[in-house]
């Protein structure tokens, strides 16, 4: 009997290839095939080039025949509609980039390339990454493939619930805040955010520049092991990439955690902290010991004021960098511009969403002359502290196990009325971001029949170790987590 | 009253490098418009900056030939504003910790020489040009990006003149250090000023004018010497200043305000995140001081004690580097650096002066005038065809000893032929030697002239003064 090809993890569809049970064309074909049938619905992509992947796959095909064919030869991979593929278009889900397309390839995109893997299509996001539900996408709707009156979670909605919900094997995802970890949580896949400076951000189309990091999104963690070892390492194009060796973080996989020590922040126990996250994260907790972990209480005392750091630091730096979006050299621009001023008045004020929008406005008062020392000082130095937590918690645990998000995926609408509602949602996730460590989310069971995501933080550089949590969290879970 | 005027200045500097900034394009002037450029600085989503080290190199040379400190540690900065220009709407600049601080230049002043303290030297990215056409505006990115050396002085210039003469000053450091080709017409150095006057006796600067759209010394110079006064008009007649930015208007030899300090931007600094600090070990530091050239004023003191050169003569020739090089290159060649001082400082600095051309771009080479300077000494021409051969070796170049042989053009000293041509003359004019008897001496030189026709111009003019005295005074 054929398998079904859209339900395989990257590692089946590479054994399959090897085997010449399939092709990299029969692969995208049936993605394509279930993209038609099921994304209508779904809304995980916004743009495909059916024909350009296929022409990929067939190269890929005749590379692996020839034995030249690298790492993830063949494999079809989603791409978040941030980072820049060259011939297509890079909307950031914003209507002020509509007609542009990218004249180059992001780093991610040539290192998955050089490794044979084939681009398949483009994901919704939040417009500029901005957001944790999708919900602030210009251009279309991303359901929760779990339940489709459900939110993905965002800004990497698309990628997320391209991967959980059978229309890709894989996918790129961005995470400034939360952005690869809390949708994998609300769709159900595996999802990491690398340390900062370990996966080139050349191409990236950036929010916040000291945040950004591009990841895999997965259905397996030892998937995610793979696309790693692929898209890690120092780049000559990108300065704040860190030239630290990439270990073959597959190989070093394991089936129990002894000798590991992982680490439960007594801070993350919050208020509005759903009864059912706590419930399945507290039982993936207890799975770890079983699997030979000591597990004790750590204490990460200013995350209470992560929250409120990362919105200075994350909007100041998006002021910055959403500066360029000006009509002036690509993307839409109004009509009949009176002077420069005019040009950008009414570009940026059509082009960009309220969200966006809000943060610039928020970005752009606190770097003002008299406000600065005040905000952006302070926040940089709160962000000092909140390293030197982490720096404090790891000299005593390999890793930390927290929930991904204080509650699962919510209704459309639910929180679009109060964005502070929305930022708080973030409170598990924008401190990996401000330490620049590595995280990981997995899935560990359902609340209110939505998926839970189990976080697992590890030291910056460090991604075997949370990859290693992981994956023999995950053989222990088994498939039926979903229940 | 008297009133006092303090002027700072901002120079920007081209730096000599091959690339941008930030980017791998190539720097250069008068290509096709947009044909220099990449996603990078055409500031395209995603595309980020990396360093030009080259560029650091060549601002930590400026900064130790003015013996600045160099920081151990700097780093870049945001500096956020909305203009075409401006491929990403904020430039890459440093603002709190710049590459170089607290410097000094040496002036020459009327009143004596004169220190001007440099407050700092930081680097930053040149924004692109924009264009204007009938119905439509463009903007040419090529320029976007290139290497721009920020010099900054400490409020220490008091007039026109001695801003115009720190800038010929700065100019010669940094073409003897060869940071910067200095093409002032391809806008190498461009040039904001702060001008400000306060009566004499108050401690406090006065309230300060900033003056943009100088692109010439002499605009500078020219600006300045409308606006201190000016503004010394406007505190007499009992008015304020208004700190603004003003623009200098060339044509009509005014300065106009653009905009007061209420429309003054807000840049935002804030940390550039994609890019690392600058981090400079001491031992590159030094390694980079070991390779400085000699610098001018240690050039011209060099000059008066090596060649014996005046003062003024060494201060002329140094000016410019490459005329200083061509001196010396010919000077090691001739047996008197004089005269080939000479030849620099009259012949050559008149030519390329009416000519308005670069001594590197004419055919003379220093070689040719050390063989003129040969021909001279050994009496071989008369100045009035060396004249004649330095004219034709600046318009075509070649080997004055080679024409002097070919054309015959030496000179006549043979006593006896001499004599016989000076006593032909003597004997066709008797009216002007019998007007030299009569003490009209000047008569003299209307002979010799006579001589020298005869001999073509050959004949060595201090030869026959010397025989025609003697055959007058003889009584012939």
């Amino acid at each position: 009997m054929t398998p079904d090809l859209t339900s395989l993890t990257v590692h089946g569809a590479l054994a399959l290839l090897e085997s010449k049970a399939c092709t990299a064309v029969d692969l995208v074909d049936a993605l394509v095939a279930a993209i038609a049938a099921r994304d209508p619905e779904l809304g995980a992509y916004v743009s495909l080039d059916a024909d350009g992947a296929r022409r990929e796959a067939e190269a890929a095909d005749k590379a692996r025949a020839a034995g030249t064919g690298g790492r993830l030869c063949g494999i079809p991979v989603a791409v978040k509609d941030v980072l820049n593929v060259r011939g297509q278009p890079c909307t950031c889900a914003s209507r002020i980039l509509q007609g542009y397309v990218a004249p180059y390839d992001a780093t991610a995109i040539a290192r998955l390339r050089a490794a044979g893997a084939v681009m398949l299509g483009r994901t919704n996001m939040d417009e500029f990454a901005m957001g944790g539900s999708t919900e602030n996408s210009a251009l279309k709707r991303t359901r929760n493939p779990r339940h489709p009156d459900y939110v993905p979670g965002g800004s990497s909605g698309g990628s997320a619930a391209a991967v959980a919900g059978g229309v890709a094997l894989c996918a790129l995802g961005t995470d400034t805040g939360g952005s690869i970890r809390q949708p994998a949580a609300f769709c159900g896949c595996v999802g990491l955010k690398p340390s900062y400076g370990r996966v080139s951000r050349y191409g990236l189309t950036a929010f916040a520049s000291s945040l950004d990091q591009v990841g895999p999104m997965t259905r397996t963690v030892r998937d995610a092991a793979l696309l790693q070892e692929v898209l890690g390492g120092v780049d000559p194009m990108d300065s704040t990439s860190v030239a630290a060796p990439v270990p073959a973080y597959t190989e070093r996989l394991t089936t129990d955690l002894r000798g590991m020590t992982l680490g439960v922040p007594r801070e993350y126990v919050v208020d509005g902290l759903d009864a059912g996250v706590e419930r399945a994260v507290r039982a993936a907790i207890e799975r770890c010991r079983e699997l030979g972990a000591r597990v004790i209480e750590v204490s990460l005392p200013h995350t209470r004021y992560a929250i409120a750091t990362y919105y200075v630091i994350a909007t100041a730096e998006a002021s910055a960098n959403l500066a360029r979006f000006d009509g002036v050299r690509y993307g839409q621009r109004c009509a009949d511009a009176a002077d420069p001023l005019d040009l950008y008045e009414r570009t940026r004020a059509a082009g960009f969403g309220p969200e966006v929008k809000r943060r610039i406005i928020l970005g752009t008062y606190v770097l003002s002359s008299g406000y600065y020392d005040a905000y952006y000082l302070s926040a940089q130095k709160v962000r000092t502290l909140i390293r030197r937590d982490f720096e404090q918690a790891f000299a005593q645990c390999d890793a930390l196990v927290t929930p991904c998000t204080p509650t699962p995926a919510y209704r459309f609408g639910e929180k679009t009325d109060d964005p502070l509602q929305m930022y708080l949602g973030d409170i598990f996730t924008v401190t990996a971001n401000l330490a620049g460590i590595c995280g990981l989310s997995v899935p560990c069971g359902v609340a209110g029949g939505l998926p839970v995501g189990l976080q697992i933080l590890g030291p910056a550089f460090k991604e075997e170790q949370i990859l290693r949590v992981g994956h023999a969290y995950e053989l222990a879970r088994g498939e039926g987590w979903l229940g | 009253m008297n009133y006092l005027t303090s002027i700072g200045l901002e120079v920007h500097v081209q730096l000599r490098t091959r690339s941008k900034m930030f980017c791998g394009c190539a720097v250069g002037f008068g290509a096709e418009p947009n044909t220099q450029t990449c996603p990078v600085c055409l500031g395209y989503p995603g595309a980020m900056p990396t360093m030009n080290g080259e560029a650091v190199r060549l601002t930590v040379r400026t900064g130790l030939t003015i013996g600045a400190q160099i920081n151990a540690r700097s780093k870049f900065d945001r500096k956020s504003y909305f203009y075409p220009d401006m491929p990403k709407n904020y430039q890459i600049s440093q603002y709190d910790q710049p590459l170089c601080e607290h410097g000094s230049v040496q002036i020459d002043t009327p009143a004596g020489g004169k220190v001007v303290r440099i407050r700092r030297i930081h680097l930053e990215e040149d924004v692109a040009k924009n264009m204007h056409f009938a119905n439509a505006s463009g903007v040419d990115f090529n320029r976007a990006g290139t290497p721009l050396m920020e010099i900054v002085t400490q409020p220490d210039i008091t007039s026109a003149e001695e801003a115009f003469a720190f800038l010929v000053a700065l100019k010669q450091i940094l073409q003897y250090a060869e940071v910067s080709d200095c093409n002032l017409e391809e806008g190498n150095i461009r040039c904001d000023v702060n001008c400000s006057v306060r009566p004499e006796g108050q401690e406090q600067l006065g309230t300060k004018t900033e003056l943009k759209n100088l692109n010439t010394f002499k605009g500078v110079l020219n600006a300045l010497k409308y606006e201190a006064p000016r503004q010394v008009e406007v505190l007499r007649r009992g008015g304020t200043i208004v700190q603004e930015t003003r623009r200098w208007d060339g044509d009509a030899g005014i300065t106009t305000s653009m905009r007061t300090k209420e429309d003054a931007h807000d840049y935002r600094y804030f940390p550039e995140p994609d890019l690392m600090p600058v981090v400079l070990a001491p031992a590159q530091v030094e390694a980079w001081r070991a390779t400085l050239p000699e610098m001018p004023r240690a050039r011209r003191e060099r000059f008066v004690s090596e060649y014996g050169l005046p003062d003024y003569d060494a201060g002329v020739l140094v000016a410019d580097k490459v005329v200083a090089d061509f001196f010396e290159a010919a000077a090691r060649q001739a047996p008197n650096a004089k005269a080939v001082s000479n030849w620099m400082m009259t012949e050559m600095l008149r030519l390329l002066g009416e000519t308005e051309r670069d001594i590197r771009s004419v055919p003379i080479t220093p070689q040719a005038l050390a063989g003129l300077v040969r021909l001279t000494e050994a009496r071989t021409i008369n100045s009035n065809t060396a004249k004649e051969i330095f004219a034709e070796l600046f318009e075509k170049g070649g080997d004055p000893e080679a024409m002097v042989k070919q054309r015959g053009l030496g000179q006549v000293s043979d006593t006896g032929a001499i004599a016989a041509l000076v006593d032909e003359a003597i004997a066709e004019n008797a009216k002007s030697v019998e007007d030299y008897r009569k003490g009209k001496l000047a008569a003299a030189k209307f002979i010799v002239g006579q001589v020298m026709k005869r001999s073509k111009g050959k004949a060595d003019p201090q030869l026959v003064t010397k025989l025609l005295e003697e055959r007058l005074a003889a009584g012939a």
